[in-house]
């Protein structure tokens, strides 16, 4: 007895009942689907986020003011910096500035730039931003996302280029000079098709100058996160229009080069930690975080997350084969009196066992297949906002485990069928 | 009771394990020195194939128990044709199932083709019926949504035979029982007579030792009745051996030698015809035969 004769059996088994066999294809189908297709969305939207990461630049640092608990926080992941802070509220031993974190300066900005304490950092920008700031041209008005004050380096660490027209220089940012540069969605959305260079906008009753135009980063499309939705203007214009004189909100450092970072962070902290007093404190209120350690920290999040999702796929794939286990028992009850007759007439228990489990097999390569062809076509669209990309490994993956769970699942109620006594088997009606 | 079988009833495979089952003379006392000895008979006599020796067979146990067979001792020749009778309850059935190797019997030994049954295992058992025996059911018992042609060579394709010897084999068969006009019906669109003709097609096509019905008219009107013994009739004339297990008379009318069992004790072996001979009915049948 062949196997492929075996095969053969199999399929007409399976022909005889093409409804019920489709329905648990079916299954198996959304089942490989799902993991194929959630898989890739999660994998997508992370290489998103590390795009929009890249896009700050590869040699740039971002030093932020830390937020936890009472300048407790020692890198800014809130959870080290708990214990701490409250084993010294405790015994009130009182290091003084406890309470009282040191705000990022413009000053710290410029003693960041320093040819013999810090060799490694080319430009130090410090920058204020301010969120969903509304700005309005000739009766159009368009939200901008961010709205950034910063210096002339800013472009450069960055990675912001333009388009057209020019950045402002150091002279408007002296001056506070109301110029800006916008991004190429709030370009288009402010002023259509007409070049913006030397119009005025007008932002929160104060009018500036559009002096360049960014070039598109074309990434995302999704309107919450898009990061051309932006103006850059100098530091002291924004401070004196729309936050205030108060601490900034970050300080973009940008290093000599990409091999420079770690030096460049080194030095930053070293600088930063002198004049905030970190050593009497104990503790920094500040964080310097370079790409690579957002970047772990957002893909190790983001793993987390496209687990998840394959886990929710996983199950669905699971229940697809309870599904076979099922509509393979009910095969083996209906066709007793078939498996009798063919024991009768000398089949042996392997070529029995053989169909049953081929047969099982084969409505779960089917569906794995068609699964697939399912998810792969579905990656092909964009999915709230994320474009998939397919892990070829979770379709080699997916593929797999749906041939074994036709083996898994397939192989109790074929092993029944192989096991039934032809008297018995025949007598059944 | 059975004609008394010749010293070399054990056959090639004699086994000194049972020798209080059977009380005959030449039952294994000195268990291997009668086989020895009649060695070179074997030669010349034809070894028989049936050689059912006091089989009982009992079902559940204790206050329970049923005993369905009570010591059936039965030899048959080949080129027999056996009608196996008894009414319902008389443990026909329960003797075509050990005859058929379907079941085992609690008791007793029976060699198949000089074969001891008993030793061998589920895998042997298979590979037993597939060859040595042909089964014909009451029931037809043909696999639906499969072709006659299929369905015939269904056997082959469990025994190991190629597509295209398959094929030939399987076309022979249901030419002899004069079904070539019909290999790519379904069951479900044949008549109960040739429904029963194909599944005589399945039995006969592995050519085997022994063709074992059960009750073959039991399910068909009087045309396809006769038309079922007339295939039967001519392959005991092609000296195919032929158990029939029947409660009809007109059927065993038609068997050369005639076992009637009354609660699981043969009572009655009447040969009707020389083994060698055609079977009583044939001339009839010859003529009646499609």
């Amino acid at each position: 007895m062949s196997p492929l004769e075996i095969l053969r059996f199999a399929l007409r088994g399976l022909s005889a009942n093409k409804l019920r066999s489709s329905l648990t294809t079916l299954g198996i189908l959304i089942g490989v689907g799902a993991v194929i297709l959630l898989v890739a969305v999660g994998n997508g939207s992370s290489e998103q986020i590390k795009k929009s990461i890249q896009r700050l630049g590869a040699d740039s640092l971002t030093v932020t003011k830390t937020t936890t608990g009472g300048g407790g926080g020692r890198g800014g992941f809130g959870g080290g910096g708990f214990p701490g802070g409250f084993g010294s509220g405790g015994s009130g031993s009182g290091s003084g500035p406890r309470t009282q974190a040191h705000d990022l300066t413009t000053q710290d900005a410029a003693a960041l730039v320093s040819a013999t304490d810090a060799p490694s950092v080319k430009s130090a920008s410090p920058v204020v931003t301010s969120q969903s700031v509304t700005a309005g041209y000739e009766g159009t008005s368009a939200t901008i996302n961010q709205f950034v004050g910063t210096t002339p380096a800013y472009f450069a660490a960055a990675n912001k280029t333009l388009a057209s027209g020019t950045s402002f220089t150091t002279a408007d940012v002296t001056a506070a000079n109301k110029t800006v540069v916008l991004g190429s969605t709030t370009a288009s959305d402010l002023f259509g098709r007409v070049s913006p260079l030397g119009r005025k906008i007008d932002v929160g009753g104060i009018r500036f100058t559009v002096v360049g135009v960014l070039k598109a980063t074309g990434s995302s499309s999704s309107s919450f996160s898009d990061p051309d939705s932006i103006a850059i203007a100098p530091l002291s214009a924004v401070q004196e229009s729309l936050t205030g004189y108060g601490a900034l909100d970050q300080i973009i450092v940008q290093a000599k080069d990409s091999g420079a970072v770690d030096s460049a962070q080194a030095e930053v902290t070293q600088i930063l930690g002198q004049r905030h007093d970190v050593a009497s404190s104990g503790t920094a209120d500040f964080t310097v975080s370079s790409q690579a350690s957002v970047q772990s920290a957002v893909s190790e999040s983001n793993k987390t997350f496209t687990v998840l999702l394959g886990a929710v796929a996983a199950i669905s794939l699971l229940v697809g084969g309870i599904g076979i286990t099922n509509i393979m028992l009910v095969t083996v009850t209906e066709r007793t009196r078939e498996i009798g007759i063919r024991k009768a007439i000398g089949a042996p228990r392997g070529a029995i066992l053989g169909q049953f489990i081929a047969e099982a097999t084969v409505l779960s390569l089917i569906g794995g297949v068609l699964g697939v062809v399912a998810g792969v076509a579905g990656s092909l669209f964009t999915i709230v906002g994320v474009k998939p990309v397919l892990v070829p490994s979770s379709i080699v993956l997916a593929l797999a485990v749906s041939v074994a769970i036709g083996l898994f699942f397939g192989s109790y109620p074929a092993n029944r069928a192989a096991k039934l006594r032809p008297i018995e088997a025949l007598r059944h009606e | 009771m059975t004609p008394t079988p010749r010293p070399d009833a054990l056959g090639p495979t004699p086994r000194p394990d049972a020798p209080g089952l059977a009380p005959r003379p030449d039952a294994p006392g000195p268990a291997l020195g009668p086989a020895l000895a009649a060695a070179p008979a074997l030669a010349s006599a034809p070894r028989p194939v049936l050689g059912i020796r006091d089989v009982s067979k009992v079902y559940g146990e204790g206050d329970t128990a049923v005993h369905a067979l009570r010591g059936v001792s039965l030899t048959v020749e080949p080129g027999d044709y056996v009608a196996i009778m008894g009414a319902s309850g008389s443990g026909k059935s329960t003797l075509m199932n050990i005859i058929g190797c379907l079941d085992v019997p609690s008791g007793g030994r029976y060699l198949l083709d000089g074969i001891d049954v008993g030793a061998l295992d589920e895998r042997r058992l298979a590979i037993l019926r597939n060859r040595r025996i042909g089964f014909v059911f009451q029931s037809f018992n043909l696999i639906p949504r499969m072709t006659a042609q299929a369905n015939v060579e269904l056997p082959l394709a469990y025994g190991g035979v190629k597509g295209p010897e398959r094929r030939r084999r399987a076309l022979a068969a249901l030419r002899e029982v004069g079904l070539a006009d019909r290999t790519r019906h379904e069951p479900n669109e044949l008549s109960g007579g040739q429904q029963q003709r194909v599944a005589i097609a399945r039995a006969l096509v592995t050519s085997p030792t022994l063709l074992l019905a059960d009750e073959p008219t039991g399910a068909l009107d009087s045309g396809s009745t006769a038309d079922v013994l007339a295939v039967f009739d001519r392959l005991s004339l092609a000296r195919r051996t032929i158990v029939v297990i029947t409660h009809e008379d007109d059927v065993a009318a038609h068997a050369k030698r005639v076992v009637r069992l009354v609660d699981g004790r043969v009572v009655d072996d009447v040969r009707r015809a020389p083994v060698a001979g055609p079977p009583p009915a044939a001339s009839w049948t010859t003529e009646g035969a499609r």
